[in-house]
């Protein structure tokens, strides 16, 4: 339960970049509640994986919190009604990675009051019985990879866990929603992170957190301090800044020391990896029972009248957000979904927000870079920038050769497409956009 | 000349011939012992295929295909596409397999993005391949089963059989052989192999609802499924969201159904198909190869 700020090697080893942070912009805003709009439209493919199946009609009156799409096929957990409403259709919408994918639209009901939930003890409940509870509330990694918590809560047998990291270093440019999360739900984060504790059946956590964020650091100190108990130890890390650090491999190296093995699991190290907005979903999920159906996202960017840390139902639609902050300023260039390095750019306001939705940007010409790419010149600044130690170069070139298939020695299977690369490339070259493509094509191949 | 020097040549000439006839003796041997003995019906099957090495066959190249239908009593005689009918019967006859009818196919891409004049949702920065457009959030037409016009088939095809025009795919019908390599490279799945004797065929893809398709394009397919009632010989179906044609049914109805389906389609995207002569007569009554 200290904080050390001077921790001898506080940052992951390989490569990494300092792109501009732009946080300012919404870092000092508080969480603010959007008020529901009157539909919302729920897309089935929230994570990773086959879409769930309805388990309602159109025309069916729905509950808060009602379960609305039950996992059938695979991984999953089930999809959740955020507001109380009625079922308009059930049909398709657009998603930012699948372009289309099916999805349930619901008619806010407004004469409905919101749901009570009330408080409940979780101290003696049974590992399995809190993990259940995680699945049932629909709780998938918030960070950005949605991958279904319950799963990664449940390892290996084989696999003997020691630490949990939580991971709060937010280092996308612009997205302030964790930071926000961390400063003003401290408690209810540590509670959360105790409970996962419970779950592993372990006893120490450690919250990495970039220094960039003295305020979230010093709430979840106070917090760890005044909510922690003996037998859990709780420890909150300041890390230097460098992007990728909230990849899950690198945080590890960054708050552990411990280096994960290629292709291998954070559990292959008695490592497992929250968000630290996951914690705080699974807080809700064990001690109120409610499901995952709210997310907080940053509205942000220069496009936007005003920029904003937003609570908002799953299933609203960006046109809705844009209303309500005012709408777009003149000179918006690119919506994107997701920070500005990993995320989908995306051309339709009619889209709507999922669980993994972590923010909206709205960037001006200024703000990007269309200029088009030429010839890799063999600089190897890419080499120097990629995290994982992978040759982006070259797979850029096999691919532009057509020779996309025979990538797989460089690790393109290893690549996360955190951008690094593409970040620092003079010849402006999409190399992320390459590794996906030779990612596509090997896979094909296989 | 110096005996000598004529000594010392003629030694080094002798020295040599031992070498050469050692070593050629030798390799005789060799050759005969470790002769790798093929059977003779693989070179000729093999002399017998174009060596075109298009792959359509879905083995590596001609010699792969030759050595699989000779020693593999399941390998068909006719996968050879680029040799059609004359290849196939000539392999046929040589590996003494029954010949299955060759169908005369062409690539056909089932899109109308041109006329259907589908608008762009975005501009697309980045490397210009049809995949490449695709993954970034579907390409940038507003219809998401459009053509991308990248020109990825154009390039994949191994006869130079397609021409982009103005960003979109013509094939030639005198240089395509219908090997089925823009069929598997095209990451929209729109290019498809179609019998030169079919009657009708559909250039849209969309497996979008109607009112999607409305919105975004002026003729694409809205499934009404006029054409499926209309049919009288049941070959027109509408599966998956998408107009299926059962072109033997349809040519075996033949034409007194006087083409109801062309006749019936509100949107003008049932169309007449008039095959390979009519195209290379260049016949104008506004039919285009690829929509």
């Amino acid at each position: 339960m200290t904080t050390s700020f001077t921790f001898p090697k506080n940052t992951f080893s390989k490569g990494g970049v300092h792109p501009l942070e732009c946080k300012e912009l919404t870092a000092g805003k508080a969480i603010e509640v959007m008020p529901v709009p009157a539909e919302l439209e729920l897309v089935l493919t929230q994570h990773i994986g086959a879409p769930c199946t309805p388990n309602v009609a159109k025309k069916d009156e729905l509950e808060e919190g009602a379960v609305i799409a039950e996992v059938t096929k695979g991984l999953g957990v089930p999809v959740h009604s955020p507001v109380a409403g009625k079922v308009k259709s059930i049909g398709t919408s657009t998603h930012p990675m699948q372009v289309s994918t099916p999805s349930i639209t619901i008619v806010v009901d407004r004469e409905a009051s919101a749901a009570e939930y009330t408080k409940k003890e979780w101290q003696n409940e049974d590992p399995q019985v809190l993990l259940g509870k995680v699945r049932d509330a629909g709780i998938i990694g918030i960070g950005g990879a949605g991958f279904p918590t319950h799963v990664k809560l449940a390892p290996p047998k084989n696999m003997k866990i020691d630490t949990l990291v939580l991971n709060g270093a937010e280092c996308e440019p612009y997205i302030t929603a964790d930071q926000r999360h961390m400063v003003e739900h401290p408690a209810e984060i540590i509670e959360g992170a105790r409970i996962i504790l419970r779950i592993l059946g372990i006893s120490h956590c450690i919250i990495g957190i970039e220094s960039n964020k003295p305020d979230a650091i010093d709430a979840l100190t106070k917090a760890a301090s005044e909510h922690g108990d003996s037998a859990c130890q709780i420890e909150v890390r300041s890390l230097e800044v460098k992007y990728p650090q909230g990849s899950e491999k690198q945080l590890i190296e960054s708050v552990t020391g411990r280096k994960v093995p290629a292709y291998a699991l954070p559990s292959a190290i008695g490592v497992v990896v929250q968000n630290v907005s996951t914690a705080k979903a699974i807080y809700d999920a064990v001690v109120f029972e409610k499901p995952l159906y709210e997310k907080v996202i940053t509205v942000s960017g220069r496009g936007i009248e005003r920029p904003a840390n937003l609570l908002v139902k799953v299933g609203t639609k960006v046109q809705d957000v844009v209303d309500y902050l005012g709408g777009i300023r003149p000179g918006l260039k690119k919506i994107v979904l997701g920070g500005p390095m990993m995320g989908f750019a995306v051309s339709t306001l009619d889209i709507p927000i999922t669980k993994t939705t972590s923010s909206i940007l709205f960037l001006t010409e200024d703000e990007i870079d269309t200029s088009p790419h030429s010839a890799c010149i063999r600089c190897g600044w890419c080499l120097d920038a990629c995290p994982m130690g992978l040759e982006p170069k070259e797979v850029g070139i096999y691919v532009e050769a057509n020779h996309a298939e025979e990538t797989e020695p460089f690790g393109v299977f290893e690549c996360f497409e955190c951008g690094s690369c593409a970040y620092v490339c003079p010849a402006k070259r999409p190399l992320v956009q390459f590794v996906r493509l030779a990612k596509m094509k090997a896979k094909r191949n296989q | 000349m110096d005996a000598e020097l004529i000594k010392l040549a003629l030694g080094g000439i002798a020295l040599l011939a031992c070498i050469g006839l050692f070593f050629g003796i030798g390799l005789a041997i060799a050759a005969h012992k470790f002769a790798v003995e093929t059977n003779p019906l693989i070179e000729e099957v093999l002399e017998s295929l174009p060596l075109a090495q298009c792959g359509g066959c879905g083995y590596p190249g001609c010699e792969g295909y030759a050595i699989a239908v000779v020693n593999d009593p399941e390998v068909p005689p006719n996968l050879c596409f680029p040799g059609k009918e004359k290849v196939a019967n000539t392999v046929a006859e040589l590996t003494g397999k029954k010949m299955a009818a060759v169908e005369d196919q062409i690539a056909l891409v089932r899109c109308s993005r041109e006329e259907g004049r589908v608008s762009h949702k975005h501009e697309y920065f980045g490397f210009a391949s049809c995949t490449a457009a695709n993954i970034s959030f579907g390409g940038p037409s507003a219809c998401q089963y459009a053509c991308i016009g990248l020109g990825e088939c154009a390039e994949a095809c191994p006869f130079d059989a397609i021409d982009m025009v103005e960003n979109f795919p013509e094939v030639n019908p005198d240089k395509c052989v219908s090997c089925g390599i823009c069929v598997k490279t095209c990451p929209k799945t729109i290019i498809e192999l179609q019998t030169l004797r079919a009657r009708v065929y559909v250039p849209c893809s969309t497996k979008d609802l109607g009112k999607t398709v409305k919105a975004v394009c002026k003729v694409g397919c809205i499934g009404c499924k006029m054409c499926v009632k209309a049919c009288p010989a049941d070959a027109v179906a509408y599966e998956d969201n998408n107009v299926k044609i059962d072109h033997k049914a349809c040519i075996a109805y033949g034409p007194s159904c006087e083409e109801a389906c062309v006749t019936k389609c509100p949107r003008d995207i049932f169309r007449h198909y008039q095959g390979r002569q009519a195209i290379a007569r260049g016949a104008a009554d506004g039919l285009k190869m690829a929509g």
